[in-house]
């Protein structure tokens, strides 16, 4: 189904299981994405942003099994490929760039010799060829005398540099899809703006698709497409980039955009942080994943599971206080009182 | 996707869209207790089910070793007339007849050996003096490297960089080499000293034993001063310890607190290790006829001397033989399990 | 790095001195002189042969005469076997344990790092279990009881064999392996959780999201980093073999370098002693040198101040 899409995520479960139990690291999460469109996942650390980009090219960490739901890149249906096909589309069709540019490159091997590695592996190029396109790459990603570079090994260089270089071997074989698995966490701030303007100049140049993982919403504002919002393992709400910023609709949502700093107000507001702790994946919360953390709690989402709430084909959330009969308690309440955190 | 906005129909009851209570709330949060590091460490030793059985079995060596010897019927240097090279549970003719006549004699669990003396004994004695010599040459080493490494980090500059060359010199010095030269320089002398009065223990232990002391807290230090020494400059540098320095923390609170639970649990996973390889190498020199004194049995003293009647009489070999390695595994295991508790760089 | 390889070569040297230095007044701490134990000696005869061997000398000239011998490769006669200088013993014994001991190193290391590794590649499996217990045995029980044993099993009781000697390749299988045991057993575990530890790291990842067949992340980019701390390990092991020579050509009465002189200290045979000795002792410091250096060039993060 659906050629139209490049990425198709349909209905994952994906489960962890741990000597201390199950941790059910994705539940129901859908995700769909054109080609040369930008998805932004977002989410704190844990609530299974990087597990589903991991999951669609198979490097799902060991004691992760796919429960039920199915994957499908570029019509093809990942989760059914036996490992010599997947082979063929990691790092060729399907790349990606990992968090710390520190510690993803090999420290026994110079840059040249981890860059042609895999444009030797994917495609027909020579040694002396794929040296050239080397030096390519790395003019690409704006690497000066990229000569000298591809001699010297990773500790001789700084973050930035190397995640360039993290850049280029992900773009060597002119991917389809670049998953970024916060690609700029681990660096400085002058340097997160360097990467990321890099990152959208080479997909415009190379139309590829782009999955960014962040936890940073600041970070997908400028560049997504769309925005999916994850917690617990959960997409809880789900829109493009302009949706989610100025109607959002989850709790969670609203408390992230609440924190960002912003400076576009002239009033000096204090940052809003969303109290409490992350969920304990090994006993998770019985209803909402996020009832015990939100302001806006009502009993019944201690209870069950929001079930979810399309307000257009884009946008959707799983939240109790989208149903009709939150709507009807909240129209009462307001019109005797204001709410603090009401509607957007 | 299935479109189906708000026909999520079900019996819902409206007072459950009232405000949750904020003890509801915390209800449905379960967290998970925050344990001390040593109580964390113990309880994970405890489930090791490897390392319980390892310190079982150090116990009732350390029994056998140091306690039943103490009631045991026969001494380890006892010659007993006509009972020699007896195999286990064998009676010699005498002891046979005082059996025949309704007396009762105590068995010989592992036989005798060439000189008539109980077996069993000696092996307890055997394994009393190799215990002594790893808990012994381990105090030594424990006493020595982490003072050494300590001073060093601490003094820091040219202070550390010669210390540390020292130490780079005695590790690549062949330790066995060493010992078996300073073992037949220093019999001399230290048979000289025997003589006078309040060194005659010397005679018992022998020579050899105390040569082999001097090398192990000559040599066997430098391990533990380095790890100690990379402890100490890690912690010096460390943000955790910075941000206590910043937060007005004393420096001997810092000592206590911070670098004493990041070092004492490897130098005990250390210590530990370090036993059976002071076992090992006395078993070794013992072996090779330069270790204790005679009559006083070790291990590897016993087994080397078993090494002569290997065909005749193989136990006198096996048993000893046996009791090394059940005595190095225990440690080794033991040790395994208390770095895989207690070294926090290991845990993952 | 030169900068480096003359520090360390430096250090060797300064190692070897020490080494040297300590073994000299070591040997001259016994008390009476060599010739003690010969008997029936007239003071004529004891003064001729100190007068050979330099005895009569005062101790700081003994010592600048014999360390510049040792500068020209002069270790000076055998007191016990004469007419034969302490060098001629070491060259022709030298070779033996040189033989059985490489072989035992190149075993050690084959055998250690691939089991090494497939343990890790199994880890919690049945092979990793397997592995693990081999290797736990294998440092726990000491060399002299898995010769002993060997030569029970195989040469007394089975008669495969041959257990004395060097007289055709199949006395080499029991040795070898006696001296192995321990070393592989040890780099079997070094190996085990050095490869854990790199499978771990993020670059691994990356070298599997660049779409590299397992066999290519194992061999080009887990192995190389994993290795490193077996090769520190080298020079120790070093040591090991040495010291596993002198019992196991005890027990299999081969005609090396370490029977020899297990028979020099039986034999109060003080210049081959210290002959050996030193001569040992820079075989292992130089070796560890080597190790140093080599371990560098394998690792390029390591600088050279």
């Amino acid at each position: 189904m659906s050629e139209e899409y490049l990425v198709n995520i349909e209905h994952e479960k994906l489960s962890f299981f741990t000597p201390a139990g199950e941790v059910k690291a994705l539940n129901d999460v859908n995700i769909h994405l054109r080609q040369g469109e930008v998805l932004g996942i977002v989410g704190e650390s844990g609530s299974g942003k990087s597990v589903t980009a991991y999951s669609l090219i198979g490097l799902t960490a060991d004691p992760g099994k796919l429960i039920s739901g199915s994957l499908y890149f570029n019509g093809h249906q990942v989760d059914q490929m036996t490992e010599k096909e997947m082979r063929k589309i990691r790092g060729n069709e399907i790349s990606i760039i990992f968090q710390d540019p520190m510690t993803s490159l090999n420290p026994v091997y110079t840059i040249g010799n981890q860059i042609t590695e895999v444009i030797t592996l994917h495609t027909n190029k020579t040694k002396e060829e794929a040296k050239a396109r080397a030096k390519e790459l790395l003019e690409l990603v704006g690497i000066n005398e990229p000569e000298k570079r591809l001699k010297q090994y990773p500790h001789e260089l700084s973050g930035g540099m190397r995640q360039r270089i993290m850049i280029a071997i992900a773009l060597a074989c002119e991917p389809k899809l670049l998953i970024a698995d916060e690609p700029t966490t681990a660096l400085d701030v002058t340097i997160q703006a360097q990467i990321l303007e890099l990152m959208m100049e080479l997909k415009d140049k190379l139309g590829m698709s782009i999955i960014m993982i962040t936890h940073d919403l600041g970070v997908v504002a400028s560049m997504c497409d769309h925005i999916a919002v994850m917690y617990a393992g959960r997409i809880v709400e789900y829109g493009t980039t302009d949706q989610v910023f100025y109607e959002p609709k989850h709790m969670y949502t609203k408390g992230l955009i609440r924190s960002i700093p912003r400076l576009d107000t002239d009033e000096h507001q204090r940052l809003i942080p969303i109290e409490g702790t992350p969920v304990d994946m090994l006993n998770p919360p019985k209803g909402c994943p996020f009832g015990p953390r939100c302001e806006a709690c009502m009993k019944i989402c201690l209870k069950q599971n929001p079930p979810i709430t399309e307000f257009d084909d884009t946008h959707y959330t799983y939240c109790w206080l989208q149903q009709k009969e939150a709507m009807e308690r909240l129209a009462a309440d307001s019109s005797a009182k204001s709410s603090g955190g009401g509607e957007a | 996707m299935a479109k189906n906005p708000i026909s999520f129909q079900m019996d819902l009851d409206p007072a459950d869209f009232l405000p949750a209570t904020e003890e509801e709330k915390q209800s449905q949060v379960i967290m998970r207790d925050s344990i001390s590091f040593w109580k964390d460490g113990f309880r994970r030793l405890r489930k090791n089910k490897v390392a319980m059985v390892s310190l079982a079995v150090i116990i009732i060596i350390m029994i056998f070793a140091f306690i039943v010897p103490q009631f045991y019927p026969y001494s380890y240097d006892m010659q007993i007339k006509g009972a020699n090279n007896l195999a286990p549970m064998q009676f010699s003719a005498a002891e046979q007849a005082i059996i025949d006549a309704g007396g009762s004699v105590f068995p010989h669990f592992f036989g005798t050996d060439s000189m008539g003396r109980d077996y069993a004994i000696r092996i307890m004695v055997g394994t009393q003096i190799s215990l002594l010599v790893g808990l012994i040459a381990t105090a030594i080493i424990l006493c020595i490297g982490p003072l050494y490494g300590a001073i060093a980090a601490y003094a820091g500059g040219w202070v550390d960089l010669l210390m540390m060359r020292i130490v780079d010199i005695i590790y690549t010095i062949p330790d066995v080499l060493l010992i078996i030269l300073l073992s037949f320089a220093l019999d001399g002398p230290l048979k000289a000293l025997a003589t006078v009065p309040g060194f005659t223990w010397i005679q018992t232990v022998g020579t050899n034993m105390i040569s082999i002391f001097i090398v192990f807290a000559l040599l066997y230090w430098v391990n533990m001063a380095r790890m100690v020494r990379s402890q100490v400059l890690t912690i010096k540098q460390s943000d955790y310890v910075t941000a206590a320095r910043a937060l007005g923390v004393k420096t001997s609170t810092i000592i206590r607190k911070h670098l004493m639970t990041n070092c004492i649990g490897t130098l005990i996973v250390c210590a530990t290790l370090q036993i059976p390889s002071a076992i090992f190498t006395e078993s070794f020199l013992s072996f090779l006829g330069l270790g204790v004194a005679v009559p006083l049995p070790s291990l590897g003293s016993l087994a080397s001397a078993g090494l002569n009647g290997l065909y005749t009489y193989p136990y006198l070999l096996f048993i000893p033989a046996a009791v090394i390695s059940l005595i190095i595994l225990s440690f080794n295991l033991l040790g395994d399990g208390l770095r895989d508790a207690f070294d926090p760089k290991m845990k993952k | 790095m030169t900068r480096y390889v003359l520090k360390r070569i430096l250090l060797a040297i300064v190692t070897i001195w020490v080494v040297a230095t300590l073994t000299f007044f070591l040997m001259n701490m016994i008390p009476g002189g060599p010739f003690l134990s010969e008997k029936a000696i007239s003071p004529q005869a004891t003064a001729a042969l100190e007068a050979k061997y330099g005895l009569d000398k005062s101790l700081w000239e003994q010592y600048v005469t014999y360390m510049n011998g040792l500068l020209h490769g002069d270790f000076g006669l055998s007191l016990k076997q004469r007419g034969r200088t302490v060098l001629e013993i070491i060259v022709t014994k030298f070779p033996v344990s040189a033989k059985i001991g490489g072989m035992a190193v190149l075993i050690s290391l084959v055998l250690g790092v691939s089991l090494g590794c497939i343990a890790a590649l199994h880890q919690g499996k049945f092979w990793d279990r397997f592995i693990s217990v081999f290797a736990t045995l294998g440092i726990a029980v000491p060399g002299f009881v898995v010769c002993t044993l060997l030569s029970y099993v195989f040469g007394a009781k089975l008669k495969l064999v041959s257990t004395l000697g060097l007289s055709d390749w199949t006395s080499y299988i029991l040795p070898v392996t006696a001296i192995a045991f321990y070393p592989t057993s040890y780099i079997m575990r070094l190996m085990r959780s050095s490869m854990l530890d790199v499978l771990g790291q993020d670059y691994m990842r990356t070298a599997k999201a660049k779409g590299l067949s397992g066999t290519k992340q194992l061999f080009k980019h887990a192995l190389r980093n994993a290795i490193l701390p077996v090769v520190t390990y080298v020079g120790p092991m070093l040591a090991y073999t040495i010291v596993g020579s002198f019992v196991v050509e005890k027990i299999f009465v081969i005609p090396g370098l370490g029977g020899s002189f297990i028979t020099a200290i039986n034999g109060r045979d003080y210049t081959l002693i210290m002959g050996t000795t030193i001569f040992l002792a820079t075989l292992v410091i130089l070796m560890t040198l080597v190790v140093d250096i080599l371990y560098k060039i394998i690792d390029p993060r390591i600088k050279y101040d």
